[in-house]
């Protein structure tokens, strides 16, 4: 006789998180943005060096002992400038996915549950916005009122919801349909709470992918704004600013150009393979 | 298709009304006005200033004119360009914009489309790694970063090609490459997932059932199909292009209409950012439609009736 022994069970997020674990890219992804993240988070305070401090001894000067990425144009320590470039940068792109989460999670379950007309209404508003040059309104928006971080972050998020708003109502229609949306509703529950109890914390897989896709556009999105100058300004900076200056002294001095471009490079790299892991993990089909 | 077209047509109008209405109401909206200058005016003359540019009507009346001014292809005076108005700016530098779009367009497809086809069919391979590897590499470092870097390596260094300015076929190489690079690897990320996909299909069973050789099944089966995703990212291509013309006007010094916006916008030239941004929206809106009429030669289950 023999005794049948069962696996443990497990839950589909477990499946995921195990899954999630196999795929080496995308852990080693995760260990190195951590530490990039810790640096920029800690680094700026350990270093000893204040942000605009200049060092009159060493202008442009390439790395040496003191200096461990050298210095800019003004004598300021690189090192510093970088991790608390990398502060900016990367905040704004956490908050900015946050914003466009917030919209893009309400507008798509709203159209998909609610279905008929408003969804209609809903989605033809967002076909509208899709046909725009967005960029071009983030950089009206920071021309007319001013070169702030918050409306930075506020214009940004507005602008990347939209893909968002379309994958969350696709989710939504199809979960509007499984039974334990009809329960809920066979029981009285009334809309809001179907909505945020049971269909909202089902999308939370697809959210949370493209939430992690959507960061390194925004990092990338910032960057761009303030390489042409129209984004984080003096005595603040970010990789964009860093990697402007950078480029316009190249010859002279390649490694402003080349710290910031490393680290914002690879946090680039580290984020979309972690979006492209947290993607095959938690969609177990044809992998 | 003919219905289809001029609904879709219809359709883009209430798009480019939302557009210009909010191109007009961030004019407003913008605090400091056009003639705010370092020198103080006389009251007279800032009046007779406003009654020039019709500031002194109601909202409404000057709306409407915008809105007529624009539908006639007017977008007024440059504030900056004092000699110059907008629709003159912009016819000057759009050629120059459209030759390095549609140039960058092309090399992204070709090549973006071939190295993507090339990576799934030969999966997995050493190929397929070095195809993704670029290809992440070109999405992950922004393009104006590899232009600053290709202008020192290939403009300084071996000072093959001129580094900046606008003539030849010499001046284009840089900018061009610089524009097509972060598309090439998107198209070729996005054609290998298709191809994939679609070589696992049955009528590539059917197809390699029936005998063809490998090179037909690809070149006659594969790819038509494997070409629709790509084809419906061509609009966002586009925009990116479009946007990407902004920064790498900037970096090479080329006179297109990307380099007047940020002119424009850092110079706080309220009409001519304005007028950048509806030909540009307009221009895309069109561009979008043209490649859903393209779309069913691709995909016979796709239909306009």
């Amino acid at each position: 006789m023999t005794d049948l022994t069962l696996a443990p069970p497990r839950s589909p997020w477990r499946d995921a998180t195990t899954r999630l674990r196999r795929n080496r890219a995308a852990v080693a992804s995760a260990v190195i943005l951590g530490m990039i993240a810790l640096a920029c988070v800690f680094g700026p305070m350990l270093s000893g060096y204040e942000l605009d401090a200049i060092d009159w001894e060493k202008i442009q000067t390439p790395p040496d002992a003191d200096h461990w990425f050298g210095t800019d144009g003004n004598g300021r320590d690189l090192l510093v400038r970088v991790l608390t470039g990398g502060r900016i940068s990367l905040a704004l792109g956490i908050a900015a996915t946050l914003v466009a989460v917030a919209i893009g999670v309400t507008w798509g379950a709203l159209a998909g549950y609610l279905g008929g007309t408003i969804d209609a209404l809903l989605m033809r508003i967002v076909d509208v916005l899709y046909a725009l040059p967005f960029m071009f309104f983030v950089i009206l928006l920071m021309v007319f009122f001013g070169r702030d971080p918050v409306l930075m972050f506020v214009a940004l998020g507005a602008v990347s919801w939209l893909d968002m708003a379309r994958i969350v109502r696709g989710q939504t229609l199809s979960l509007k349909r499984q039974d334990f949306v009809r329960a809920a509703q066979a029981m009285g529950a009334p809309t809001r709470q179907v909505v945020m109890r049971h269909i909202v914390p089902n999308l939370m897989g697809p959210v949370v992918v493209f939430a992690t896709l959507t960061v390194p556009q925004v990092i990338l999105f910032e960057s761009f704004l303030s390489f042409l100058g129209l984004g984080v300004q003096e005595p603040m900076t970010s990789w964009g600013v860093l990697i402007s200056e950078g480029a316009e002294t190249m010859q002279a001095s390649p490694w402003m150009l080349v710290f910031p471009t490393l680290f914002l490079a690879t946090t680039l790299f580290c984020l979309n393979f972690i979006g492209d892991g947290l993607r095959d993990a938690l969609d177990p089909r044809d992998h | 298709m003919f219905s289809y077209a001029a609904r879709r047509l219809a359709s883009a109008v209430p798009t480019i009304l939302v557009v210009i209405t909010i191109a007009f109401f961030m004019i407003r909206l913008a605090p400091g006005g056009p003639f705010d200058q370092e020198r103080q005016v006389p009251p007279e003359v800032a009046a007779n200033l406003e009654r020039a540019y019709h500031l002194d009507e109601p909202l409404t009346a000057q709306f409407v004119r915008y809105l007529g001014n624009v539908l006639t292809g007017e977008f007024g005076p440059s504030f900056r360009y004092r000699d110059f108005s907008v629709s003159e700016l912009l016819a000057d530098g759009f050629p120059i914009s459209m030759q390095l779009g549609v140039s960058a367009m092309i090399l992204a497809i070709v090549i973006g489309f071939s190295a993507g086809s090339l990576a799934a069919l030969r999966r997995n391979t050493a190929s397929d790694m070095a195809v993704m590897g670029v290809a992440m590499t070109g999405i992950a470092v922004p393009n104006f970063v590899v232009a600053p870097i290709m202008t020192l390596v290939l403009g300084v260094w071996f000072a093959l090609l001129p580094v900046g300015g606008w003539g030849g076929i010499n001046h284009a190489i840089l900018p061009v490459l610089a524009l097509a690079l972060p598309q090439i690897a998107t198209i070729a990320r996005l054609t290998r997932g298709s191809m994939l996909e679609v070589l696992r299909a049955d009528f590539i069973r059917t197809a390699r059932a029936k005998g063809l050789s490998e090179y037909a099944t690809v070149t006659g089966h594969a790819m038509r199909a494997a070409a629709l995703p790509v084809l419906s990212y061509l609009g966002p291509a586009t925009a990116g292009i479009i946007t990407g013309s902004v920064v790498i006007e900037q970096i090479f010094g080329i006179p297109g209409i990307g380099r007047y916006f940020v002119q424009g916008a850092l110079n706080r030239d309220y009409t001519l950012v304005m007028g950048v941004v509806i030909f540009y929206a307009v221009l895309i809106i069109l561009l979008n439609l043209i490649v859903d009429l393209l779309y069913p030669l691709f995909d016979p289950r796709v239909r306009h009736d």
